[in-house]
Protein backbone atom coordinates (compact mmCIF):
# COMPACT_ATOMS: atom_id res chain seq x y z
CA UNK A 1 0.00 0.00 0.00
CA UNK A 2 3.13 2.47 0.79
CA UNK A 3 4.19 1.71 -2.45
CA UNK A 4 1.16 2.72 -4.24
CA UNK A 5 1.02 5.86 -2.67
CA UNK A 6 4.75 6.76 -3.28
CA UNK A 7 4.37 5.81 -6.86
CA UNK A 8 1.07 8.11 -6.76
CA UNK A 9 3.05 10.86 -5.32
CA UNK A 10 5.82 10.33 -7.54
CA UNK A 11 3.53 10.76 -11.04
CA UNK A 12 2.66 14.29 -9.28
CA UNK A 13 5.94 14.85 -8.99
CA UNK A 14 6.65 14.11 -12.30
CA UNK A 15 3.99 16.14 -13.89
CA UNK A 16 5.13 19.07 -11.83
CA UNK A 17 8.79 18.64 -12.89
CA UNK A 18 7.14 18.71 -16.85
CA UNK A 19 4.72 21.60 -16.48
CA UNK A 20 7.09 24.33 -14.67
CA UNK A 21 10.04 23.23 -16.82
CA UNK A 22 12.14 22.51 -13.66
CA UNK A 23 13.65 19.51 -15.69
CA UNK A 24 14.43 21.97 -18.65
CA UNK A 25 18.10 21.69 -19.49
CA UNK A 26 17.66 25.28 -21.12
CA UNK A 27 15.76 26.88 -17.39
CA UNK A 28 18.55 25.23 -15.50
CA UNK A 29 21.34 27.12 -17.83
CA UNK A 30 19.19 30.21 -17.42
CA UNK A 31 19.52 29.93 -13.35
CA UNK A 32 23.24 29.38 -13.61
CA UNK A 33 23.69 32.12 -16.01
CA UNK A 34 21.52 34.52 -13.74
CA UNK A 35 19.47 35.28 -16.80
CA UNK A 36 15.79 34.13 -15.09
CA UNK A 37 14.64 33.93 -12.18
CA UNK A 38 12.21 30.92 -12.77
CA UNK A 39 14.55 28.02 -11.01
CA UNK A 40 15.57 30.45 -7.89
CA UNK A 41 11.65 31.57 -7.26
CA UNK A 42 10.49 27.59 -7.70
CA UNK A 43 13.12 25.85 -5.38
CA UNK A 44 12.85 28.54 -2.62
CA UNK A 45 8.82 28.67 -2.09
CA UNK A 46 9.23 24.83 -2.35
CA UNK A 47 11.66 25.07 0.28
CA UNK A 48 9.37 27.55 2.54
CA UNK A 49 6.40 25.82 1.99
CA UNK A 50 8.09 22.42 3.11
CA UNK A 51 9.54 24.12 5.91
CA UNK A 52 6.53 25.37 7.20
CA UNK A 53 4.78 21.73 7.08
CA UNK A 54 8.06 20.21 9.03
CA UNK A 55 7.42 22.59 11.82
CA UNK A 56 3.92 22.09 11.72
CA UNK A 57 4.83 18.18 11.66
CA UNK A 58 7.50 18.83 14.72
CA UNK A 59 5.33 21.05 16.60
CA UNK A 60 2.35 19.19 16.83
CA UNK A 61 3.78 15.95 16.22
CA UNK A 62 1.53 14.92 13.35
CA UNK A 63 1.91 11.00 13.01
CA UNK A 64 2.19 9.16 10.06
CA UNK A 65 -0.83 6.83 8.51
CA UNK A 66 -0.25 3.78 10.37
CA UNK A 67 0.24 5.65 13.50
CA UNK A 68 4.02 6.06 13.34
CA UNK A 69 5.60 9.37 13.94
CA UNK A 70 7.50 10.29 10.37
CA UNK A 71 10.78 9.68 10.19
CA UNK A 72 13.66 12.56 9.84
CA UNK A 73 17.22 11.55 8.37
CA UNK A 74 19.46 14.35 10.06
CA UNK A 75 22.74 14.24 7.47
CA UNK A 76 25.40 14.74 8.90
CA UNK A 77 28.15 16.83 7.56
CA UNK A 78 30.84 15.52 5.76
CA UNK A 79 34.22 16.19 3.13
CA UNK A 80 31.97 14.49 0.94
CA UNK A 81 29.22 17.55 1.09
CA UNK A 82 32.03 19.19 0.08
CA UNK A 83 33.80 17.36 -3.05
CA UNK A 84 30.62 15.05 -3.82
CA UNK A 85 28.73 18.47 -3.90
CA UNK A 86 30.13 20.79 -6.37
CA UNK A 87 30.83 17.76 -8.34
CA UNK A 88 26.76 17.10 -8.30
CA UNK A 89 26.98 21.12 -9.50
CA UNK A 90 29.32 20.46 -12.38
CA UNK A 91 27.10 17.63 -13.55
CA UNK A 92 23.85 19.46 -13.14
CA UNK A 93 25.32 22.00 -15.10
CA UNK A 94 26.25 19.54 -18.13
CA UNK A 95 23.16 17.51 -18.02
CA UNK A 96 20.46 20.18 -17.38
CA UNK A 97 19.14 18.03 -14.22
CA UNK A 98 19.22 16.81 -11.15
CA UNK A 99 18.09 13.15 -10.40
CA UNK A 100 14.47 13.59 -10.30
CA UNK A 101 14.19 15.49 -13.76
CA UNK A 102 16.46 12.97 -15.20
CA UNK A 103 13.94 10.36 -14.69
CA UNK A 104 11.34 13.26 -15.70
CA UNK A 105 13.08 13.53 -18.95
CA UNK A 106 13.19 9.97 -20.06
CA UNK A 107 9.43 9.88 -19.14
CA UNK A 108 8.73 12.99 -20.91
CA UNK A 109 10.25 10.92 -23.81
CA UNK A 110 13.72 12.95 -24.48
CA UNK A 111 15.59 9.29 -24.67
CA UNK A 112 18.82 11.62 -24.46
CA UNK A 113 18.24 11.15 -20.77
CA UNK A 114 18.72 7.85 -20.58
CA UNK A 115 22.75 8.76 -21.36
CA UNK A 116 22.84 11.14 -17.52
CA UNK A 117 20.92 8.04 -16.13
CA UNK A 118 23.04 5.49 -17.56
CA UNK A 119 25.84 8.24 -16.13
CA UNK A 120 24.52 8.19 -12.66
CA UNK A 121 24.55 4.82 -12.82
CA UNK A 122 27.87 4.49 -13.10
CA UNK A 123 29.27 6.88 -11.06
CA UNK A 124 26.97 5.91 -8.20
CA UNK A 125 28.21 2.48 -8.63
CA UNK A 126 31.81 4.05 -9.26
CA UNK A 127 31.47 5.89 -5.30
CA UNK A 128 30.13 3.05 -4.11
CA UNK A 129 33.78 1.05 -5.36
CA UNK A 130 35.61 3.94 -4.68
CA UNK A 131 34.21 4.66 -0.74
CA UNK A 132 36.72 3.54 1.50
CA UNK A 133 39.61 5.46 -0.46
CA UNK A 134 37.79 8.48 -0.59
CA UNK A 135 37.49 11.02 2.58
CA UNK A 136 34.03 11.33 4.30
CA UNK B 1 -7.89 23.82 -19.27
CA UNK B 2 -5.73 26.29 -21.50
CA UNK B 3 -4.00 27.54 -17.97
CA UNK B 4 -2.81 24.16 -17.78
CA UNK B 5 -1.93 23.46 -20.72
CA UNK B 6 0.72 26.23 -20.70
CA UNK B 7 3.89 26.01 -18.24
CA UNK B 8 3.00 26.42 -15.30
CA UNK B 9 4.32 29.53 -13.11
CA UNK B 10 6.57 29.50 -10.15
CA UNK B 11 4.08 30.21 -8.33
CA UNK B 12 2.53 26.99 -8.61
CA UNK B 13 4.79 24.61 -9.13
CA UNK B 14 7.13 25.76 -6.04
CA UNK B 15 4.62 25.44 -3.19
CA UNK B 16 3.55 22.15 -5.23
CA UNK B 17 6.97 20.74 -5.26
CA UNK B 18 7.14 21.86 -1.22
CA UNK B 19 4.21 19.57 -0.45
CA UNK B 20 5.66 16.65 -1.54
CA UNK B 21 7.70 16.93 1.58
CA UNK B 22 4.52 16.55 4.08
CA UNK B 23 2.84 14.31 1.59
CA UNK B 24 5.92 11.38 2.28
CA UNK B 25 6.95 12.31 5.40
CA UNK B 26 2.87 11.61 6.24
CA UNK B 27 1.56 8.98 3.74
CA UNK B 28 4.75 6.90 3.32
CA UNK B 29 6.36 8.05 6.52
CA UNK B 30 9.69 8.78 5.20
CA UNK B 31 11.86 11.78 3.70
CA UNK B 32 12.08 12.98 0.54
CA UNK B 33 14.83 12.35 -1.31
CA UNK B 34 15.81 11.00 -5.20
CA UNK B 35 19.77 10.26 -5.86
CA UNK B 36 19.69 6.97 -3.35
CA UNK B 37 17.48 5.47 -5.90
CA UNK B 38 21.15 5.22 -7.88
CA UNK B 39 22.20 3.10 -5.11
CA UNK B 40 19.04 1.15 -4.85
CA UNK B 41 19.70 -0.35 -8.15
CA UNK B 42 23.34 -0.76 -7.71
CA UNK B 43 22.19 -3.21 -4.72
CA UNK B 44 19.44 -4.90 -6.40
CA UNK B 45 21.90 -5.41 -9.90
CA UNK B 46 24.43 -7.14 -7.64
CA UNK B 47 23.39 -9.27 -5.45
CA UNK B 48 25.99 -11.19 -3.04
CA UNK B 49 28.59 -8.05 -3.95
CA UNK B 50 31.84 -7.71 -1.83
CA UNK B 51 31.30 -3.59 -2.29
CA UNK B 52 30.13 -2.37 1.44
CA UNK B 53 27.97 0.49 0.33
CA UNK B 54 25.77 -2.17 -2.05
CA UNK B 55 25.89 -4.94 0.39
CA UNK B 56 24.28 -3.14 3.67
CA UNK B 57 22.03 -1.24 1.74
CA UNK B 58 18.62 -1.98 3.19
CA UNK B 59 17.18 -1.75 -0.20
CA UNK B 60 13.90 -3.61 0.75
CA UNK B 61 12.58 -1.37 3.13
CA UNK B 62 13.47 1.83 1.09
CA UNK B 63 12.20 0.31 -1.98
CA UNK B 64 9.16 2.75 -1.75
CA UNK B 65 11.62 5.40 -3.53
CA UNK B 66 12.14 3.24 -6.43
CA UNK B 67 8.02 3.20 -6.43
CA UNK B 68 8.41 6.85 -6.32
CA UNK B 69 10.85 7.55 -9.31
CA UNK B 70 9.35 5.28 -10.99
CA UNK B 71 6.07 7.54 -10.57
CA UNK B 72 8.31 10.75 -11.51
CA UNK B 73 8.50 8.64 -14.91
CA UNK B 74 5.00 7.63 -15.33
CA UNK B 75 3.57 11.64 -14.16
CA UNK B 76 6.33 12.94 -16.83
CA UNK B 77 5.08 10.85 -19.50
CA UNK B 78 1.46 11.71 -18.71
CA UNK B 79 2.33 15.44 -18.16
CA UNK B 80 4.27 15.19 -21.70
CA UNK B 81 1.64 13.58 -23.85
CA UNK B 82 -1.82 14.80 -22.34
CA UNK B 83 -0.59 18.17 -20.38
CA UNK B 84 0.96 20.02 -23.61
CA UNK B 85 -0.50 21.30 -26.85
CA UNK B 86 2.90 19.86 -28.72
CA UNK B 87 5.79 17.87 -27.10
CA UNK B 88 8.58 20.22 -24.91
CA UNK B 89 12.33 19.65 -25.53
CA UNK B 90 13.43 19.31 -22.31
CA UNK B 91 17.13 18.40 -23.71
CA UNK B 92 18.43 20.73 -27.08
CA UNK B 93 18.83 19.00 -30.30
CA UNK B 94 21.97 20.02 -29.68
CA UNK B 95 23.15 17.18 -27.62
CA UNK B 96 21.22 14.65 -29.91
CA UNK B 97 24.26 13.39 -31.45
CA UNK B 98 27.45 10.80 -30.47
CA UNK B 99 29.35 13.34 -28.77
CA UNK B 100 26.30 15.22 -27.23
CA UNK B 101 25.43 11.53 -25.72
CA UNK B 102 28.65 11.17 -24.39
CA UNK B 103 28.97 14.57 -22.47
CA UNK B 104 25.87 13.69 -20.84
CA UNK B 105 26.92 10.25 -19.77
CA UNK B 106 30.08 12.16 -17.99
CA UNK B 107 27.49 14.79 -16.60
CA UNK B 108 25.43 12.17 -15.35
CA UNK B 109 28.89 10.10 -14.03
CA UNK B 110 29.39 13.32 -11.90
CA UNK B 111 25.46 13.33 -11.04
CA UNK B 112 25.34 9.73 -9.52
CA UNK B 113 29.25 10.21 -7.94
CA UNK B 114 28.70 13.81 -6.23
CA UNK B 115 25.28 13.35 -5.05
CA UNK B 116 26.46 9.61 -3.54
CA UNK B 117 29.31 11.41 -1.89
CA UNK B 118 27.42 14.90 -0.59
CA UNK B 119 24.43 11.93 0.66
CA UNK B 120 21.71 13.87 -1.34
CA UNK B 121 21.00 16.01 -3.77
CA UNK B 122 18.60 18.99 -4.80
CA UNK B 123 15.44 17.53 -3.22
CA UNK B 124 17.23 15.40 -0.31
CA UNK B 125 19.73 18.14 0.91
CA UNK B 126 18.27 21.13 -0.72
CA UNK B 127 14.76 20.84 -0.15
CA UNK B 128 14.22 18.29 2.44
CA UNK B 129 17.54 19.13 4.50
CA UNK B 130 16.95 22.81 4.58
CA UNK B 131 13.11 22.48 5.36
CA UNK B 132 14.25 20.78 8.42
CA UNK B 133 16.94 22.99 9.42
CA UNK B 134 19.71 20.76 8.76
CA UNK B 135 22.52 23.48 8.27
CA UNK B 136 24.77 20.83 6.34
CA UNK B 137 22.21 20.37 3.32
CA UNK B 138 22.62 24.38 2.92
CA UNK B 139 26.23 23.59 3.01
CA UNK B 140 25.62 21.00 0.40
CA UNK B 141 23.50 23.54 -1.83
CA UNK B 142 25.81 26.51 -2.13
CA UNK B 143 28.31 23.64 -2.70
CA UNK B 144 25.99 22.37 -5.81
CA UNK B 145 25.77 25.91 -7.18
CA UNK B 146 29.93 26.90 -6.89
CA UNK B 147 29.98 23.33 -9.02
CA UNK B 148 27.37 24.77 -11.43
CA UNK B 149 28.72 28.07 -11.47
CA UNK B 150 32.35 26.77 -12.12
CA UNK B 151 31.17 24.96 -15.06
CA UNK B 152 28.84 27.81 -16.47
CA UNK B 153 31.24 30.35 -16.19
CA UNK B 154 34.83 29.26 -15.94
CA UNK B 155 35.25 25.44 -17.84
CA UNK B 156 32.35 25.58 -20.39
CA UNK B 157 34.00 28.89 -21.29
CA UNK B 158 37.53 27.71 -21.86
CA UNK B 159 36.43 24.53 -23.88
CA UNK B 160 34.60 26.55 -26.13
CA UNK B 161 37.98 28.83 -26.05
CA UNK B 162 40.28 25.55 -26.82
CA UNK B 163 38.05 24.33 -29.45
CA UNK B 164 38.01 27.62 -31.01
CA UNK B 165 33.87 27.84 -31.19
Amino acid sequence: MRNIIASVIGTGFGMILVKSEVSSWGRVQRMFRFEEPHMYLIIGSAIAVAAASVWIIKRWHVKAIGGEAPKFKPKPFTKGIIFGGALFGIGWAITGACPGPIYAQMGNGNLMAICSFCGAFVGAYLYAVLKPKLPG
Amino acid sequence: MDLFLQPWPWYVAGPLIGLTVPALLLLVGKPFGISSSFRHLGSICSPGTKIDYLRDNKWRDEIWNLFFVGGVVIGASLAGHFLVREPVALLPDSLATWPGGLLLFLGGCLVGFGTRWAGGCTSGHSIMGISSLNWSSLVATCCFFAGGLLMTWIIRPLFAAASGS
